[in-house]
């Protein structure tokens, strides 16, 4: 090896540098390019790992919300027991919310649009230019009055009774399809769709299969778009049902906050219409008779012809799954509940009727929420904790049976915006690009036209006019992920300190990789990579050990009252979410109070049915605490803000990003 | 003695143990439909995200030892995890050393100015070597030039990546 001979060593007033191409530089290069490519290569598992850890958590919070289902149930089950001097309790809870709802004459009619009003107004009929016109609005950041918004909701929900539960449609040479994802909320992705694929009209239809609100900051004008286009343009624009079209889920993953922000005097009208306008949008879309669009996915006894049938309005929510109806019980219940239960739509007896049968309500269960995999079979979904997991097995029977050639659904995020599977059988498209955190991932839409094989186009979101070098942008998901993970590990400390402890034989406050990350996995229920995540996560000595106790040292709960235990602050800052749906619950008339007795009940009912060994007295003192004015009353959601996490490294002590 | 080396082999029986778990968070991580497989083409990041630096012409071997007879464009899990377990046993494909990476850009920079042209790098590294794709080089270049000169300042360039790399 020697040096490349080279002019620039003699003479060094040179211009231009020469070095001829020895072999130094030859090196030289593949030292460089290997470095940078192994570099490249950590940087992109990094950007894994992080998005690994924002979905699992993502699962797990919506396990827990599937779980709380079972709550409602015990409680209903229970509720005699706990509280007689309260049976209108229960009622509430399962009754209808609309028992003094008014017809739309009254509620719209009753809230003026005063002159002072400078945002969009709109003109029934609706027409084309108010699609404009509410676009042209949101792009300047107005809100839409809620004279209009209710009049909106009560429109589409009763051209929506006319459709069918599955809206058949049809292309043509010259009328292609675009079928968009998951949008949650973020409205600057539908505003690119449009840009770049065109506003829906009647030559370019579109199909957004499902899940338009939460997490994102603008579920509401998403919604006021889709709905209004949809009465502009009812037969070429629909709309599939999501998971997360379900009143329940919008308590825990943002939408019902952001309606009572933005509307402060009407929100709570406009909560009340939007839970029946939901229950109303179709179960999914077919094309051609050949291609399934639905949100979620199917199991292997997905039966179409049932979901044709089945009266769609009587799926409330997730939450809500039908009361069981076996015999003592049966009797029990008509008795204390059958009178005084008043469901959504019919105000008289045989209140039972007015729910779908657990077959039914499980069928539409697996199509909102099931995820496909490469496993053959049809397993239970234990990540969220609804619907299932379907193997390539499991979609071809499915498609044969009702001669369908391809599934297209949604309710996964995906890196590039899409994915394909199952040999090609299933499609999945997801159209809210940074969904997780800026640089995420891609959003896409797909276009459709006859026999044509499916067209792709991604997208991405960028704030600023220039993006950031890769490794900024992986960094900042990462801090991101890691941030929630530790958050997670927080509100679980008691249970980990006592699993590491018990491993931790001399009690030397080390245990080694392994045994770490088998209580991580096991406390906290998530499968990630815990060993590539334990130097984000905990310090190790050099032996290679790890010091469990480390990961607590710069993070803690903010404690509400000074004397409240840290065993109870931790149970309730890990049940907030929970917490906040259940009061909401009860909180019938969103005055945002609830009483202390209702609290009481419902403290007591929720620490024995998730078994949680908390002194009910201690919990008595801590809302006795919060009960600032001394009236009776709490006001739960300035109880549920009072914990939050403080990052001690952080400059500003932010609360978790992800409560609702 | 024998006992020894019943210890060592013991150890060794730890270690790759401990080994086999972390070849397999990250294999998981890039195994999408939850079936044992990945795309052949995520197969060096896995591989580099361990540690590892092979070379290109080091990563198309591998490669050929974990592909199936008839190559189905998937890598199983299975085939991967033995062949990985001695890459990592015999700590081959060592990283870089930041000096020697130095070095490097030292050599591609006779005249000791302290930084390449932008023109410079991009002929170095799409020419020379095993050369960067567009995507590589483009990567490369956002997080590497200083705009306002054009150039890249390899010094302050290396301490900023190792940094964030370790």
């Amino acid at each position: 090896m020697g040096c490349g001979t080279s002019c620039s060593t003699k003479d060094r007033k040179s211009e231009k540098v020469f070095i001829s191409h020895g072999s130094a530089a030859l090196k030289a290069a593949l030292i460089i390019q290997n470095w940078y490519r192994g570099y490249s290569a950590r940087l992109k598992a990094r950007q894994r790992y992080a998005l690994t850890i924002f979905q699992s958590i993502e699962y797990a919070d919506e396990q827990g919300q599937l779980q709380l289902s079972k709550f409602f149930s015990f409680m209903l089950e229970n509720y005699t027991h706990i509280h007689e001097k309260d049976p209108e309790l229960v009622a509430r809870l399962f009754g209808s919310t609309l028992q003094d709802c008014k017809d739309r004459q009254e509620y719209v009619s009753c809230i003026d649009v005063p002159d002072s009003y400078n945002g969009p107004r709109l003109q029934f009929p609706l027409t084309f230019t108010d699609i404009d016109i509410l676009l042209e609005a949101f792009k300047q950041q107005q809100i839409l009055h809620a004279h209009y918004v209710l009049e909106v909701l009560f429109e589409t929900k009763k051209v929506l009774k006319q459709m069918p539960n599955f809206t058949h449609v049809k292309t043509s040479p010259s009328k292609e399809i675009t079928i968009c994802g998951d949008l949650h909320g973020k409205l600057d992705d539908l505003f690119l769709i449009f840009y770049k694929n065109g506003l829906p009209s009647g030559s370019n239809s579109y199909i957004f299969n499902g899940d338009f609100v939460d997490r994102g900051k603008h579920s509401m004008e998403i919604l006021m778009i889709l709905f209004v286009s949809f009465l502009v343009y009812p037969n070429d624009l629909h709309l599939n049902r999501g998971n997360h079209e379900d009143f329940m889920m919008n308590l825990r993953y943002g939408f019902t906050k952001e309606i009572l922000h933005k509307y402060k005097m009407h929100g709570k009208k406009i909560l009340q219409i939007l839970e029946d306008v939901y229950t109303w949008l179709p179960i999914g879309t077919i094309i051609d008779n050949e291609i399934l669009i639905i949100h979620g996915g199917i199991s292997e006894s997905t039966d179409l012809n049932l979901l044709h049938r089945i009266e769609r309005n009587k799926m409330k929510s997730v939450l809500m799954p039908p009361i069981p109806l076996d015999e003592d019980h049966d009797t029990d219940l008509k008795t204390k509940v059958g009178a005084t239960i008043i469901p959504r739509e019919v105000k008289t007896n045989g209140s039972l009727s007015e729910q779908l049968t657990k077959h039914e309500w499980e069928q539409v269960i697996n199509i909102l929420w099931s995820d496909p995999r490469g496993k053959r079979g049809c397993y239970p979904n234990k990540s969220r904790g609804g619907g299932c997991y379907f193997g390539p097995d499991i979609t071809s029977k499915v498609l044969n049976k009702y001669q369908l050639k391809m599934l297209i659904r949604s309710h996964e995020c995906k890196p590039e915006g899409y994915e394909i599977c199952h040999g090609g059988k299933v499609v999945t498209v997801f159209s809210a690009s940074n969904y997780y955190e800026e640089g995420s991932n891609r959003g896409a839409y797909i276009k459709l036209c006859c026999d044509m094989t499916p067209r792709f186009f991604q997208y991405q979101v960028t704030r600023t006019t220039c993006s950031r070098p890769l490794y900024q942008r992986v960094n900042a998901i990462e801090s991101s992920a890691i941030r929630i993970l530790k958050e997670r590990m927080i509100s679980r400390k008691t249970a980990l300190i006592r699993a590491f402890q018990l491993q931790d034989h001399s009690k030397s406050g080390k245990l080694s990789m392994a045994q770490w990350a088998f209580s991580m996995e096991n406390i906290l229920g998530l499968d990630l990579p815990w060993r590539s995540l334990s130097s984000h996560l905990v310090t190790t000595d050099k032996n290679g050990n790890i010091n469990y106790m480390s990961s607590f040292q710069d993070i803690h709960i903010q404690k509400p009252v000074k004397e409240a235990q840290s065993t109870l602050i931790e149970t309730l800052y890990r049940y907030r979410s929970d917490l906040q749906i259940i009061f909401n619950v009860i909180d019938t008339d969103h005055s945002g109070l609830i009483s202390m007795e209702e609290f009481r009940a419902m403290w007591k009912l929720f620490s024995s049915h998730y078994s949680i060994p908390i002194d009910d007295f201690q919990v008595d003192e801590l809302a006795e605490r919060m009960d600032l004015n001394k009236d009776g009353s709490i006001d739960f959601n300035e109880f549920l803000k009072a914990f939050y996490v403080v990052h001690k490294l952080d400059k500003l002590s932010k609360s978790d990003s992800n409560l609702p | 003695m024998s006992s020894t080396k019943h210890f060592m082999e013991i150890s060794q029986e730890i270690i790759a143990s401990e080994y086999h778990k972390k070849i397999k968070d990250a294999f998981e991580v890039f195994d999408h439909e939850a079936n044992n497989t990945v795309d052949v083409r995520e197969i060096g990041t896995i591989i580099r995200s361990l540690g590892c630096c092979p070379s290109e012409g080091e990563l198309h071997d591998l490669i050929a030892e974990v592909e199936e007879e008839e190559p189905t464009g998937y890598i199983r899990f299975e085939k991967f995890l033995p062949v990985m377990t001695e890459v990592l046993l015999e700590r081959r494909y060592r990283p870089i050393p930041e000096d020697t990476l130095l070095r490097a850009f030292e050599v591609l920079d006779p005249s000791k100015r302290g930084f390449l042209t932008k023109e410079e790098l991009i002929k170095y590294m799409t020419e020379e070597g095993e050369p960067f794709s567009q995507e590589e080089m483009e990567e490369m270049l956002s997080a590497a030039i200083d705009p306002e000169s054009n150039s890249i300042h390899y010094k302050d360039y290396i301490a900023m990546m190792v940094v964030d790399d370790s």
